[in-house]
């Protein structure tokens, strides 16, 4: 049992080791339908103690099965190669996770390396408190008695930053709102003081005023408990902020590795230098919004919109004698012809509700909506069905958007089959080769499945059924939020040019400020529901007058550590203020 | 801003694609060639049962060597209860019929009775199930108690009904057929129903069935291009968790006395009934292979059953392992939870991991 | 013999941003359940009342060979089967409602009277096979998803499957031939013998419940002998229904094992046998109750097949001696508690799930 302990590991001469881990020529496969397939190649990289180290990169990158071998959790399809030396709690000594037992692993789990996820609300069990699963990591390791161990979870939970923990560790999980969830889950990671913690994506799935939180706690995680981290994510915003050091990952293999400051400033790898252009940043749209609003034709603003909404107000129905829920409260906007407006909000602002109320999907319950001069509130499909030819809609999520049954062809020929532009999909199959080589798809990829298109070629994809019927009006419902930050930078590039060519309103939905700005004519911000702020990207986002804008604005991560640090605080006095 | 990144695993030239050939995509033949060790040794296993009990069904009036109702033959009467050998080779019944041919004459009567009985409650069931889930209101909730009601009622008894209200009992093979399925069907409508409903609830909120709505396509367009082929997707398994039960339910009518006349065609749980009393006596042959027929049949076609759900959900498909040095690197994203909840075209199909920025507002369900 | 065709544990996932106000939850969830045990039993019972009257009426059924046209005519008018259907029909949904199901034509008793006696005996050997069906399903198939697709797990699930597809009374033969006949170990049929019977009958305070009387006649052989006759049955269709559970908390026991709480869990050092026994377990049993309240359905069918093997006198055994007698006032009766029993095991077991599930209950 004691074999697989070796020695200190190097820099150290007495006392705890200086190196935390200390990855050498991974290499990780795994078998799937399609075969074998290589996830990491020849991976090497060090941690110190207290250091946090952020492993970044895209979809494919191998970035998440190296943070998974290092606490052992990959599947049973895969098989490792390689040395990921992980040093223990106390400093002593060290193993390798590769060839540890089951029982060993589970020693090192929890003690000397632990995890955050991705995703909050499934990684805590639904039908257990958040104290019984704090307690459970606890008594996992040694046996300390049911008393302490709550005792324990408790002042954990306060570390974490969660009010009345004394109550709140009695609660179930779906009590507690996301970031809250998230911070259990630190909570849980931190409980037994571990050298270690691998973040996956810890701040993925929130939204960004409650990302700039928890990053803020896994640096006191840093600081209070000289826990080293290694920081699983694409967001080079978060990097910036968080990052000691930074390793780029590409296709398996690291590519770059240097100090944050200096990966960021000086790029040596190209494809570093290109993931980092590609990294959508506040400011980059003004220019081109001048030069649009420059050559809009004189009187241009006259014209009648394309949408008008005066204080609308969407409100669920409720259920059983409960009041519904209200997405949408008084809320008053237009779109003109030929313009952009891009719609900003967090989750629960209500800015897909209203998107959907535009395109038909969902009812009005109060106010005026106008689209193409067709009233929404109390519409008829059956008259409404004349204007679907001029609105077109591209969804969040590229997996679902096709029918899998049918090929890509097929698909963007739908629109035109339905209102009658072509009899069947064979016969329309010029127009879609049209719209297909417009979104720079290959003809060839007519006669594929979506599932054989990756997420960007079928947003791609996407975008050219939504343009068939060449619209007057689109609806972009968080059109690149689902993917890679290069394929999106090439996905919002050919939406821009796509604007500029056919000359379509467009209303652009997203969470993300720095996205919106690279195309929208004019910016409009979401809080629970209600507009607090409309404006110019120049306007909005250079001086924001509302208060949640600023915070939004401030929360945002840029894309440079030294930026990145004034901008913190800058936050922290915003937070203090109000 | 122009990258050349890798755009998945359709880069390069793209491979001149026809859609795969009809055979490769037939439900049963696709499994088959994805599964492997185990799931593959009981799909295989499933698959020959069933073959054998067809082809026993089809071809009983040439392999059997007496009829069905025959008392006698040349030699003279058969006797009752005659013991295993001669020219019996499985020995005769209480009522004088030869145990072999009985037992492979039933296959045919108990194919018969799946065949009708699926193909009725599928129909209806699939129809009924499409409709309400789609449009939803109060006729949706009606259906909904109805078939609950109906479905959570002993199958077995609302089939003794049936059977009593169509035929009276005791019938011929034509009427005693169809009661026993007409019975099965009211029984198994509820679920398909239940199944098809539940499939078209959730498609009804994918991202495919609403960009067909916001392009104003019609009520019955969605439903039978878009929602309809892809509900269906998990029939076949239905299909066969249903003809086990059909066999099961047709011999529980029998054993209770409500199947088929013996002269009018062969039937194995009628043929348990009759053998209640000799197993007293300690005569065995009566009852073991009418029971052994069934007990193989509904494990054969169960079999295929549980082997397809397994294969069908990529978290309990296997695969086959893997060298540590072989595979090309190639496009793989572990999304959240394992690689085990990947796609169906394995990691290679997978989207990028799920950015999952919030989504959004209550109440959307 | 509903099948277990249940999808896993659907993952938590609230609204990110809200606490619900909660509480009252499960108060509304109980009022909605409660509610709809009337019209499921409103169902059956009019669809059972209608099929068979689509036959004729009871008395011309049971006995129309045997009297006179005349006599007939006058039984007919005599029991009110003359008037129109639909009176008849709400005449008797009023007389479900409150309890008279009338009297038995075949032997002339009160059907209430036939349910109650026989009902005991259809009660005790449901009880003895969930017993049965519980001790041997459920750590089954916690043992197979722990084994997953090694040797354990896979003779466990041809072992479930064997089960499946057994017919009961082909099980029950078999048995029967095998302990009864040629080892005679065990009784052949019945609940008791007859020297037994007979010292229960002698109780003054009777349950009908075999066990319970054997119990208070205080002799240790009458309560060997009524548990000896039970053993058979109870094993028969008590294996069956295992088979079934064992398939039922295989399949969702390895699907909450799949889920990140679980891989959650495992990051922070639980034992894999903690993680299927704790983590895994409790979410999956909220849809493993849920079939299991299903479940009962098969039971109450299986039981009728049981029974008739094995001459249990229970309700099972009657209703097939009614059917073939053509006793509809009878078969109705019974068919009418039987639905009452589905609906409201339902009920119940409806009101666990959510009270398992603490997202009904806050």
């Amino acid at each position: 049992m004691t074999d697989n302990r070796t020695a200190p590991l190097q820099g150290s001469t007495t006392g705890p080791a200086q190196t935390v881990l200390q990855i050498d020529d991974l290499g990780v496969a795994f078998s799937t339908d399609a075969g074998a397939v290589r996830a990491v190649d020849g991976v090497s990289l060090t941690v110190k103690r207290g250091e946090v180290l952020a492993i970044v990169g895209e979809s494919g990158s191998g970035k998440t099965v190296t943070a998974k071998t290092i606490l052992g959790l990959l599947p049973e399809t895969a098989v490792s190669q390689g040395a990921v030396l992980l040093t223990s709690r106390d400093g002593a000594s060290s193993n390798n996770v590769i060839t540890l037992s089951t029982q060993q692993l589970r020693q090192v789990r929890g003690t000397d390396v632990s995890m955050v996820f991705q995703e909050p609300s499934t990684a805590l069990n639904p039908v257990y408190t958040v104290g019984w699963q704090i307690m459970e990591g606890i008594r996992a390791h040694g046996s300390v008695s049911r008393a302490d161990a709550r005792a324990k979870a408790i002042e954990i939970l306060g570390r974490v930053g969660i009010p009345d923990p004394e109550v709140r560790v009695n609660y179930y999980p779906h009590q507690f709102s996301g970031g809250q969830k998230q911070r259990v889950v630190i909570a849980m990671a931190l409980v037994l003081e571990p050298g270690l913690i691998v973040a996956d994506e810890p701040t993925t799935a929130l939204d960004v005023t409650v990302q700039a939180e928890i990053l803020d706690l896994l640096r006191r995680c840093r600081d209070e408990f000289g826990t080293a981290i290694v920081l699983i994510t694409h967001n080079m915003g978060v990097v910036a902020d968080l990052a000691d050091r930074v390793a780029v990952m590409y296709q398996g293999k690291v590519v770059e590795e240097a100090d944050a400051q200096t990966l960021f400033s000086s790029p040596k790898n190209e494809y570093t230098q290109k993931l980092l252009a590609s990294v959508p940043y506040v400011g980059q749209g003004i220019v081109r919004a001048a030069a649009r609003a420059d050559a809009r034709a004189p009187g241009w603003a006259e014209q009648t919109p394309v949408v008008v909404a005066d204080q609308i107000r969407i409100q669920y129905p409720g259920r059983l004698g409960r009041p519904g829920f209200v997405a949408v409260d008084g809320v008053s906007f237009s779109i003109r012809p030929g313009e952009v407006l891009g719609l900003v909000g967090e989750s629960g602002s209500g800015k897909t509700t209203i998107g959907r109320a535009i395109a038909g999907l969902t009812r009005v319950t109060d106010g005026s909506l106008s689209v193409l001069g067709h009233e929404m509130n109390g519409f008829k499909e059956r008259q409404f069905s004349r204007l679907r030819s001029d609105i077109g809609f591209v969804f969040q999520d590229p997996a679902s958007s096709f029918n899998p049954l049918l090929t890509i062809a097929e698909c963007v020929a739908e629109p035109l089959v339905v209102h009658g532009r072509a009899g069947n999909p064979a016969s329309a199959r010029k127009r879609v080769d049209e719209l297909l080589e417009a979104v720079q798809l290959p003809r060839a990829f007519g006669d594929r499945y979506p599932h054989e298109l990756s997420g960007g070629q079928r947003q791609r994809a996407s975008l050219a059924r939504a343009l068939a019927l060449e619209p007057a009006l689109l609806i972009a419902d968080e059109p690149t939020s689902a993917l890679d930050v290069s394929v999106q930078a090439r996905v919002l590039e050919l939406f821009a040019e796509l604007q500029r060519e056919f000359g379509f309103a467009a209303l652009f939905i997203s969470h993300d400020l720095a996205v919106v700005d690279i195309l929208a004519d004019r910016i409009a911000v979401l809080y629970h529901g209600r507009l607090v702020e409309e404006g110019t990207g120049a306007e909005v986002l250079g001086a924001p007058q509302d208060p949640y804008t600023r915070r939004l604005l401030a929360s945002l991560p840029v894309p440079d550590p030294a930026a990145q640090a004034i901008r913190r605080d800058e936050l922290r006095r915003l937070r203090a203020a109000g | 801003m122009t990258l050349t990144t890798p755009t998945g695993p359709a880069s390069g030239p793209a491979p001149s694609r026809r859609k795969p050939s009809l055979l490769g995509r037939l439900p049963v033949v696709h499994q088959l060639r994805q599964s492997v060790g185990l799931q593959r040794g009981m799909l295989v296993a499933g698959l020959v049962i069933t073959a054998a009990f067809v082809l026993t069904a089809i071809l009983a009036p040439v392999i059997a060597p007496y009829g069905y109702g025959q008392l006698r033959d040349t030699d003279g009467a058969f006797g009752a209860q005659q013991p295993l050998g001669g020219s019996h080779l499985l020995g005769t019944t209480v009522g004088g019929y030869d145990v072999l041919s009985r037992v492979l004459w039933g296959s045919q009567t108990a194919l018969f009775v799946i065949v009708v009985a699926v193909l009725l409650s599928i129909f209806a069931g699939v129809f009924l199930g499409l409709v309400s889930g789609y449009f939803g209101g109060w006729l949706d909730r009606v259906l909904v108690v109805v078939c609950d009601a109906i479905y959570a009622f002993p199958s077995l008894l609302l089939a003794i009904v049936m059977s009593i209200v169509i035929s009276g009992g005791q019938s011929n093979l034509i009427g005693g057929v169809l009661a026993a399925a007409i019975s099965i069907t009211v029984v198994f409508i509820p679920q398909y129903f239940r199944v098809i409903r539940a499939e078209t609830v959730r498609i009804k909120s994918e991202a495919y069935v609403e960009s067909a709505r916001v392009l104003g396509a019609g009520n019955s367009r969605i439903m039978f291009r878009h929602v309809l082929r892809n509900a269906t997707r998990t029939l076949p398994l239905i299909f066969t968790l249903n003809s086990s039960e059909a066999i099961l339910t047709l011999a529980g009518l029998g054993f209770l006395g409500f199947g088929i006349e013996p002269t009018a065609a062969a039937e194995w749980g009628y043929d348990l009934n009759k053998s209640l009393s000799d197993v007293t006596s300690g005569i065995w042959w009566t009852s073991l292979f009418p029971g052994l027929a069934i007990v193989l049949v509904v494990m054969g076609i169960t079999l295929v059953g549980e082997s397809l759900n397994d294969l069908a959900d990529p978290r309990l498909r296997g695969r086959r392992a893997v060298g540590a040095s072989s595979g090309l690197v190639a496009e793989t994203s572990v999304v959240p939870g394992g690689t085990l909840i990947a796609g169906p075209g394995g990691l290679a199909g997978l989207e990028t991991p799920a950015t999952s920025t919030p989504s959004d507002e209550e109440g959307r369900s | 013999m509903t099948t277990v065709m249940t999808e896993p544990a659907a993952q938590a996932n609230g609204p990110k941003q809200k606490r619900k106000p909660s509480g009252g939850g499960i108060g509304r969830y109980i009022a909605v359940r409660f509610f709809l045990i009337f019209p499921t039993i409103f169902i059956l019972v009019s669809m059972v009342f209608w099929l068979m009257r689509t036959t004729g009426d009871p008395i011309t059924a049971a006995l129309g060979g045997r009297l006179s046209a005349d006599e007939l005519a006058a039984r007919v008018a005599a029991a009110g089967y003359d008037r129109p259907l639909f009176v008849q029909y709400l005449e008797y949904l009023g007389q479900v409602f409150t309890g008279n199901f009338g009297t038995t034509i075949s032997t002339n008793r009160p059907v209430t009277e036939v349910l109650v006696t026989y009902g005991a005996a259809t009660a005790e050997l449901v009880v003895y096979c969930l017993i049965v069906a519980f001790i041997v399903g459920i750590p089954l198939g916690m043992l197979a998803a722990y084994y997953r697709d090694k040797a354990p797990d896979a003779s466990l699930r041809i072992f479930a499957i064997l089960c499946y597809a057994t017919p009961v009374f082909f099980a029950g033969l078999l048995f029967k031939l095998v302990f009864a006949v040629w080892l005679k170990v065990l009784p052949v049929a019945g609940r008791a013998s007859t020297s037994s019977e007979l010292q229960m009958q002698l109780l003054p305070n009777k349950t009908g419940f075999y066990t319970i009387d054997a119990i208070q006649t205080g002799n240790p052989a009458v309560l060997g002998d009524v548990l000896a006759h039970a053993v058979l049955p109870a094993v028969t269709l008590g294996l069956l229904t295992a088979g079934v559970f064992l398939r039922l908390v295989r399949t969702n026991v390895i699907g909450t094992l799949g889920t990140d709480y679980v891989d959650a869990a495992r990051s922070r050092g639980v034992s894999e046998f903690r993680l299927v026994r704790k983590h895994a377990y409790r979410p999956a049993l909220i849809p493993i109750i849920t079939v299991i309240g299903l479940q009962i359905a098969l039971l109450l069918g299986g039981a009728v097949l049981t029974e008739t093997t094995f001459e249990w006198k229970g309700l099972g055994f009657m209703l097939a001696e009614f059917l073939q007698a053509r006793d509809f006032v009878a078969v109705q009766g019974i068919v009418a508690l039987l639905a009452v029993i589905v609906a409201l095991s339902n009920f119940f077991v409806d009101i666990i799930a959510a009270l398992i599930d603490p997202r009904v209950r806050y």
